[in-house]
């Protein structure tokens, strides 16, 4: 464009026209303010989704319950004795009085009485005798704003029972196995299930993971067979987790039977059921968990700075000595970010385990990786397929358990990744 | 590699380019380099954008060996030997034939470990590493501003410093020579004279390659120049090379004249 026409155009303009855009301004800003409403509608809806899952969780998880013994504690009493102050000899003759003699055998065989403390004689009578059993619970909400209702239904309904405040979150939910007894079942098995799981994944998935994007980012040609690989390992990491859980009970439970139940390493415990033990379950989420672990490492390894390689290079360093002094050390703290996201997957993964052959009801810890498992997940599934209300309550108490143990396992990582992302 | 040979070792020249052209795949980044380095001086490298300036400063280390579909015809005669002979490693070559990349790229590491890395890990040193570290320091001009800081991560330094940082890094691994990239082109000027006075300290005892873009800094600076430009096909070729002085008062070759009058490039 020369010079007169430029200058054509410029008088062929009315001074309006110089300000035309600001006549616009006013759809402008209407059409702005439209998006952003639209956007702050998108988080506010995740925003209340987050909210009404942790009310709902924590509705179940306290709250008012009707208790009702099988025998008042007070009838118990002889000579005036409460069983509270009664000493261990006579609590185990209330005991024998009460439960059948099959049942003493078997606590006898577990310990004898005379190892027994009087805490644990009297927490069996508790348990066994006096039998307390939740009859009606209520939610959070209707115990703190329906107080009334709640005592008038309970004069009406429950004449037996006591009206008490229950936490379903307690020191003893954590620490006690699983029971047939709402009242009495904890999550330990199912914690130390899912630690040792997750604990066999990690140490499986993280070596090979790294390795594999070690190899695809710093050694791997650019060639048709190794795009190909790369497409799959995407790929992979999109499979349903429910396919894996087939996969690892073909590999894992049938194919390697004789390594995963632990036969090969001598370990025979009639226990163990054909392979579906820790191990199976830790290398099949192992699996599952490796191509994420993989893309995030390669994802923080092509992060880091080529000049970074060239320097070390340039001073008659190996690819060798340039990996593991330099590029990985700068990516590790991407590397443990991509490991949070996997561990957090992995530890509330539910499908393949059950493939995999988690046992629903054990009330035994764990103790290696030959040993039969139950997870938190399943737990809670298992507890809210249950017919009885009361499960529902524990079950939220477990999902609370849960939550929390993910948070801190992931905050242990965050630490880490920033300990690391601090050196310098 | 290079000090088992004592002989051409001392001689005149250090490196002895013959024939040497460069391919990047198919293409021909470089064509027919005939050139020898003299040893103890300062060459610098000029020429236009894209007419191979780098790629053939890094083919004197074999740095180009890490672009996969490099290859070089011809020969590089470092020392008497030849560089790009099957038998030869690359990463041996560059442990005596050192390089300072455009931009400061030290190591995410505190600056003592800047320097000893290399040391430790590259060459095996055994010596005293403070010592290592306060002469490497030194050498490079920076040991006054740094002795008190050696702890403090490289990166914390300003552009300048983190410059010599990277000529200290490389000079602690006892290379014979130093290939520059345009070591100052990131550089405010103050920065840029202070690597530019460097040089001609260590020139005692290094030789000196350098690729610069800037005129009046291969004037000042260096001992000899080599002129670069690229034919039709997008090839490199030497066009014309010789004393500094020379070339920048009577170059042979109209072009040399033209392109550092500022006529073109």
């Amino acid at each position: 464009m020369n010079a007169t026409q430029d200058e054509e155009i410029r008088l062929s303009m009315s001074e309006d026209d110089y300000f035309a855009d600001t006549k616009k301004l006013s759809k402008r800003h209407a059409l702005s303010k439209i998006w952003h409403v639209i956007f702050a509608a998108s988080t506010l809806v995740g925003i209340v989704a987050l909210t009404a899952l942790l009310l709902n969780v924590f509705n179940n998880a306290f709250g008012y319950i009707a208790l009702e013994n099988s025998i008042q504690p007070e009838e118990l009493a002889i000579d005036g004795v409460s069983i509270e102050e009664m000493s261990k000899e006579n609590l185990v003759t209330i005991l024998g009085d009460h439960v059948s003699k099959g049942l003493m055998r078997r606590f006898e065989s577990g310990m004898t009485w005379e190892e027994r403390s009087r805490e644990n004689v009297y927490n069996l009578v508790l348990e066994r005798v006096v039998d307390p059993k939740s009859v009606a619970q209520w939610t959070l909400y209707e115990s703190l704003f329906k107080v009334n209702e709640i005592q008038q239904e309970m004069t009406e309904k429950y004449t037996e029972a006591n009206l008490i405040f229950k936490s379903w979150i307690t020191p003893s939910f954590i620490t006690l196995p699983q029971s047939s007894n709402p009242l009495n079942a904890g999550v330990r098995t199912a914690i130390l299930g899912s630690l040792w799981i997750i604990f066999i994944s990690i140490v499986f998935s993280f070596p090979i993971g790294v390795g594999a994007a070690v190899y695809l980012q710093e050694y791997a040609k650019d060639s048709f067979v190794n795009r190909i690989i790369q497409t799959n390992i995407n790929n992979l990491a999109g499979v349903p987790s429910i396919i894996y859980g087939i996969l690892g009970l073909a590999l894992f439970v049938r194919a390697l039977n004789l390594i995963t139940s632990g036969a090969v390493f001598g370990y025979t415990d009639p226990m163990t059921a054909n392979g579906r033990t820790i191990l199976s379950a830790g290398l099949t989420l192992g699996l599952l968990i490796l191509p994420l672990i993989i893309i995030n490492a390669q994802e923080a390894i092509k992060a880091v700075p080529n000049s970074l390689r060239q320097a070390s290079y340039g001073m008659g360093a190996t690819r060798w000595q340039t990996i593991w002094n330099h590029v990985l050390p700068s990516a590790l703290p991407g590397i443990l970010t991509g490991t949070i996201l996997a561990i957090s997957r992995a530890i509330g993964e539910t499908a393949p385990l059950v493939v995999v052959g988690a046992s629903t009801f054990i009330t035994f810890d764990p103790d290696g990786p030959f040993s039969k498992f139950t997870t938190l997940p399943i737990q809670i599934y298992q507890w809210t397929a249950r017919p009885q209300d009361v499960f529902r309550n524990i079950a939220a108490g477990a999902i609370i358990v849960l939550l929390i143990l993910l948070l801190s396992m992931n905050a242990i990582a965050v630490l880490l990744r920033n300990k690391y992302s601090r050196r310098l | 590699m290079a000090s088992s040979n004592p002989e051409t070792s001392n001689g005149r020249y250090v490196f002895e380019a013959k024939d040497l052209n460069l391919f990047y795949g198919d293409f021909l980044a470089v064509k027919d380099v005939n050139m020898n380095i003299e040893r103890n001086k300062i060459t610098a490298i000029i020429g236009p954008s894209g007419c191979g300036k780098s790629t053939v400063l890094r083919s004197l280390n074999r740095m180009n060996d890490l672009i996969p579909e490099y290859h070089a015809t011809g020969e590089v005669i470092f020392n008497g030997i030849n560089i790009y002979d099957d038998d030869i490693d690359p990463v041996e070559v560059r442990r005596h034939i050192g390089m300072v990349f455009q931009k400061p790229n030290p190591f995410p590491k505190s600056i003592y470990e800047n320097i000893a890395w290399g040391a430790r890990k590259v060459t095996k040193y055994s010596g005293n590493m403070d010592d290592l570290v306060e002469h490497s320091l030194r050498q490079a001009a920076l040991w006054d501003e740094v002795k008190d800081v050696l702890d403090q991560s490289g990166l914390a330094l300003s552009g300048g410093q983190q410059q010599r940082l990277c000529i200290a890094r490389a000079l602690a691994v006892k290379p014979n020579v130093i290939l520059m990239d345009e070591p100052a082109s990131a550089l405010d000027p103050i920065a840029t004279l202070k690597i530019e006075d460097l040089l001609q300290e260590l020139k005692k005892d290094y030789t000196i390659v350098i690729v610069t873009h800037n005129m009046q800094e291969a004037a000042r600076a260096s001992d000899f120049t080599a002129f670069f430009n690229m034919d039709e096909d997008r090839a490199g070729y030497l066009v014309e090379y010789g004393e500094t002085t020379r070339i920048f008062t009577f170059p042979d070759q109209k072009l040399t004249e033209n392109y550092i009058s500022g006529r073109f490039g």
